[in-house]
């Protein structure tokens, strides 16, 4: 696209939450957005994500972000004009531990009091839901019928596509090499194509927000964590039919509406080599949870292992907002969460830009709260 | 270009037509790793060994670039499809 040396707003980062807030902008009638993008669209997190979209939360900020998205999510295709593959076969939580259960029935509590219909759900009813589940020895269930996943990579290009159509423009193969500050205010950045003037920048770079932030002299606690997932070969549908998902037992599996079986464990420790590399030693362990979770996936072959960066934050919670340097904006630190979280982060932070009230009130989510001692611990993350 | 090509099986893993890759080129999808995001086009078990030379050519034909200077798609592990029953017993 053609190179523009000004614009209203700049965006570092071309995964969900940078082009579904250039949406959201040229929505709300920005005209000049640029997202300038270092790889390929969703070549990041998003396109390494896990897919899983729910609002089984602990918090109540991210219950109240997780419904959001899933409005969004659920009048999406017709709004952006291109498929996101929405599946909503439910969120299935399981309890390995009473103490587990008990924290699962405290988060189903806050989600109720907030319109989330989320519920317990006996061994028989987990069996209707995923009827090749053995879980023995699980303690309990808790499940969401509106969760579900979508697909990152149509999600993400749908978002673009949409944002074009409005006027946006977006560089791919475009660095960010610096923000330009004066006066305790952002006025541009500086990337490997040429320089970009702009009233606002916004840094949506994920797990290399950090790295982003300190080139406008802001520091965020944030680090990006590399987690390894894997991919099976198409198989019958109706296998695993709801995310499966346990925080004490490691591991969120889900079945593709065309068949592949996607599944993922949290790494032990935790990688920050930004080099997402994988191991055989994941594929076995990841193997022997699968396999023993649903007995069935045993002659289901593995075709695929990758890895991809959660961009973490201390407490597990976004941090979204202007910083200490003026017109520079967070939209980042989404733990693991970025793709079913970017639609709502996107729209919201645009409401604020053009000076509407947002959606959701979302000033605690200031990196600031840290330094603050304020932090938001999310309890249901992996 | 006649339809009968444009309805071409070039990922037969996934189904993805040479009509389709074209139009996604022409979009300016144009190089591997995109257009296998996009379409899931050499993601099947197969892991893009029939049909990858094919979107080489065919990125190169659309795009004027050599074919030599077209990026090949990223290369993942496992080299060949293994059932998850033999990983999980470790190979034993």
């Amino acid at each position: 696209m053609e190179w523009k040396n000004k614009a209203d707003v700049a965006i570092i980062g071309g995964g969900i939450v940078g082009t579904a807030t250039a949406y959201y902008l040229a929505k709300l009638g920005v005209k000049n957005v640029v997202v300038v993008e270092k790889g390929t669209v969703c070549s990041g997190s998003t396109g390494r994500c896990g897919a899983g979209i729910r609002a089984q939360w602990g918090t109540e900020m991210n219950c109240r972000l997780g419904v959001a998205a899933l409005d969004i999510f659920e009048q999406l295709d017709d709004e952006l004009g291109l498929p996101t593959g929405l599946n909503q076969g439910g969120y299935l939580l399981v309890a390995y531990k009473e103490n587990e259960f008990e924290n699962l029935k405290k988060g189903m509590a806050l989600q109720n009091s907030l319109g989330i219909k989320s519920k317990t759900v006996t061994l028989d009813e987990a069996r209707e839901i995923c009827p090749a589940l053995a879980a023995d020895d699980a303690v309990g269930f808790t499940y969401h019928a509106r969760d579900g996943h979508a697909d990152p990579f149509l999600t993400t290009f749908a978002y673009l596509e949409a944002a074009k159509r409005l006027g946006v423009t977006y560089h791919r193969h475009t660095e960010c090499t610096g923000i330009k500050v004066a006066d305790g205010k952002a006025y541009g950045i500086t990337t490997d194509k040429g320089d970009i003037d702009a009233d606002v920048v916004i840094n949506c770079a994920g797990g290399y927000a950090q790295f982003i932030a300190k080139m406008a002299g802001v520091d965020i606690p944030n680090w990006g964590e590399r987690h390894e997932i894997m991919i099976t070969e198409p198989t019958e549908p109706g296998v695993c039919p709801p995310m499966l998902m346990s925080f004490s037992g490691n591991y969120y599996i889900q079945q593709r509406p065309h068949g592949s079986i996607i599944c993922g464990m949290s790494p032990a420790g935790h990688p920050q080599d930004y080099e997402n590399k994988t191991s055989w030693q994941f594929a076995t362990e990841m193997s022997k949870v699968l396999v023993k979770l649903l007995p069935c996936t045993k002659g289901i072959r593995v075709v695929r292992q990758w890895s991809g960066l959660y961009d973490m934050t201390p407490d597990g919670s976004p941090i979204i907002g202007e910083t200490d340097v003026k017109n520079f904006y967070h939209s980042t630190g989404y733990s693991g969460h970025g793709f079913m979280l970017g639609p709502i982060a996107g729209k919201i932070l645009a409401q604020t830009l053009v000076g509407s009230k947002p959606d959701i009130d979302y000033s605690m989510l200031d990196y600031r709260r840290f330094a603050r001692g304020e932090l938001i611990m999310e309890p249901n993350i992996t | 270009m006649s339809d009968k090509q444009e309805q071409v099986i070039v990922c037969r893993c996934e189904e993805i037509t040479l009509g389709e890759i074209r139009e996604w080129i022409d979009r300016g999808y144009d190089n591997v790793n995109e257009l296998k995001r996009v379409l899931r086009v050499g993601m099947g078990p197969c892991q893009g060994r029939g049909c990858q030379d094919i979107l080489l050519r065919e990125i190169s034909r659309r795009t004027g670039k050599p074919l030599d200077q077209v990026e090949p798609g990223t290369v993942r592990p496992a080299v060949k499809p293994i059932k998850a029953g033999l990983l999980a017993s470790g190979g034993e």
